[in-house]
């Protein structure tokens, strides 16, 4: 599975900190270039690890990976000048101007003269931050230090761009704005590499993903092909008064294409192949067996159910837990 | 090795522009030493009287106060890092291809030129108070280079320090630990012929003691540069040493990471 197209290739990766956190146990995926990645998971799961291992920050216990086709163990030279990131905890300078920082992070990569001031101040203008480039970061706002993050991880046009939860903490508006540039940063052709503990963040931005659970990848693919591996959509149904749980589920069971039962209280949840087609067979099935329906929701599955399927809890479950 | 060079040069850039846009903290550096000067100077001087070549305490004094005044300093280096550490800029730097020395030497530039800067300015009071200083201009600049030494060494340590520990606590408690002891080791406040035996024996091994004796021949008329010499090559010696540790201190901060 190697070659041109993969813009990173991580194999078996595991690492267990000298405090005997185990971080990493045996995580494997694969990012075809030019893509927007998701590493989703809840926190603690092993994302900014992951992360940290790709930018050559920290090294894995075992296993191999491969970033813009450089070993990271064997070559970490050559992998970071192939790579922006953009991490968890902000990496701006407080105590110098938004310019500064950019020209600085530019000359580091050996960029100089006309052609990294033009750069800077064509960066500057993308994020909206010609007006305070001459101001100390220290006096931005939390989105306009987040812009500058990013801005500074692209000020080499790097080849992979890794952006670890960079729309946490900020605002909507500011969320907004920055799904909006990630997603025309992959129409460059640059590969992203985005972690994320927001379902819908995933959905919406990334071609592929995966789901990473307590150091281990519980599932690969594309947001779809994960949904669809769920097999059908989800189907609650609130009756009028609890049934008896043995009589409802004999009711549906012979209804065509309805698996998953889940009965408590007054509902009914159910997975419905074809939900829209298949819906009215089940509200009919239940009506005949004397089940009165008081109101139905069919909803697509999300990927909330594909991380309930493979880690055997829902994913803001695990959030309030870690809250706690 | 020209990459390392122009990176280090960025580097000293940008913290000296820090350091230039915290006037108030340079200020506040100068605060103790011209205590010692003026305070200290001034209440010694009737005890000192027989047992100094000039005639101004405070003169001899001077240079030791440079040299403690240094050494706060740069003991202080190691902070930056816990702090860089702290809010990402760290780890922001190490995902570059920056030369992982580069990241040291251009602090240790920015140090050396910063306790030269406090020197002239402790140079300059003393003066003002009636200080002077026979030996000539050649001395003094080959004392404040020695200076800038001893802070690459101290800030090397204190560096290394803060890279391995990650604790703004230990690098606090070290420069404080290591200053003042080496400091009266050494003939900062009184000549090494006054000291017990056993204390002036430590003294002449002590580097912060080379660099005091080397700026008292600045009160001399007759320079005694084989002294000088010798005394400074061991310093430099020193600072390389204590350079090279921090250096390595960065591989012990990467294995934790
Ligand atoms: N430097 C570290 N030292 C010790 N344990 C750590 C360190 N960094 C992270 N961990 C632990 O490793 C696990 C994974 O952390 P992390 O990779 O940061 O997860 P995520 O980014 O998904 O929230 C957590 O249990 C965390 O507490
Ligand atoms: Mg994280």
């Amino acid at each position: 599975m190697s070659g041109e197209n993969l813009a990173i290739e991580v194999s078996d990766l595991a690492k267990t900190y000298p405090n005997g956190v185990c971080a990493l146990d045996g995580v494997t995926f694969s990012v075809p270039s030019g893509t927007v990645f998701g590493l989703l998971g809840p926190n603690g799961a092993g994302k900014s690890t992951t992360v940290k291992i790709l930018t050559t920050l920290t090294r894995p216990d075992s296993g191999t990976a491969r970033v813009a086709g450089c070993d990271v163990l064997s070559d970490p030279a050559q992998v970071r000048r192939h790579i922006g990131c953009v991490a968890q905890s902000s990496g701006v300078d407080p105590a110098a101007t938004g310019r500064e920082n950019l020209v600085l992070q530019g000359r580091l990569y050996g960029l100089g003269g006309g052609g990294l001031r033009e750069h800077v101040d064509g960066l500057l203008e993308r994020f909206g931050l010609s007006d305070v480039a001459g101001r100390l970061v220290k006096t931005y706002s939390g989105g306009m230090r987040r812009k500058l993050d990013v801005a500074m991880g692209l000020v080499h046009q790097p080849r992979v761009l890794f952006l670890d939860e960079p729309t946490t903490g900020l605002d909507p508006e500011a969320r907004a704005e920055l799904w909006r540039e990630i997603a025309a940063m992959a129409a460059t052709g640059i590969t992203v590499v985005l972690t994320t503990h927001y379902l819908e963040e995933a959905d919406e931005l990334a071609g592929t993903l995966a789901i990473l659970d307590q150091g281990k990848v519980v599932a690969h693919g594309t947001p779809e092909s994960l949904k669809k591996a769920l097999h059908g959509d989800s189907v609650q149904v609130l009756l009028n008064e609890p049934p008896e749980e043995t009589a409802a589920r004999n009711a549906l069971s012979n209804v065509e294409g309805v698996h998953d039962i889940v009965v408590s209280g007054r509902e009914i949840g159910a997975r419905v192949d074809a939900g829209a087609d298949n819906a009215p067979a089940l509200l009919s099935a239940l009506e005949s067996a004397g089940l009165r329906v008081a109101s139905v929701t069919l909803s697509a599955p999300t990927l909330d159910e594909v991380y309930l399927r493979h880690a055997g809890r829902t994913f803001r479950s695990v959030q309030e837990g870690h809250i706690r | 090795m020209t990459a390392a060079v122009i990176q280090s040069y960025h580097m000293a850039v940008r913290d000296l522009r820090a350091f230039v846009r915290q006037p108030f903290y340079l200020a506040a550096t100068l605060i103790q030493p011209v205590i010692w000067l003026l305070l200290f100077g001034k209440l010694f001087a009737p005890l000192m009287e027989d047992t100094h070549t000039t005639d101004s305490y405070i003169g001899f004094l001077t240079p030791g106060v440079i040299a403690m005044t240094a050494l706060f300093a740069s003991g202080w280096s190691g902070m930056v890092f816990v702090v860089e550490m702290e809010q990402g800029t760290l780890n922001r730097f190490l995902v570059t291809p920056v030369r992982r020395g580069a990241l040291i030497t251009g602090r240790l530039i920015q140090q050396a030129l910063s306790v030269v800067l406090q020197g002239l300015i402790i140079l300059v009071i003393a003066l003002a108070t009636g200080a002077r200083f026979p030996g000539g201009v050649l001395i003094m600049l080959v004392f404040l280079a020695c200076v800038a030494l001893i802070a690459v060494a101290f800030a090397s340590l204190s560096n290394a320090l803060g890279l391995v520990t990650r604790s703004q606590e230990s690098v606090i408690s070290i420069a404080q630990f290591l200053v003042l002891p080496l400091a009266f080791l050494s003939s900062t406040f009184v000549p090494r012929r006054l000291m017990p035996d056993w204390m002036s024996t430590i003294a002449g091994g002590n580097p912060v003691n080379w660099l005091v004796e080397i700026g008292r021949q600045t009160l001399d008329d007759h320079v005694d540069w084989s002294f000088v010499l010798t005394h400074g090559a061991g310093l430099l010696a020193v600072a390389l040493v204590c350079a090279w540790l921090s250096t390595l201190a960065f591989r012990v901060y990467q294995k934790q990471a």
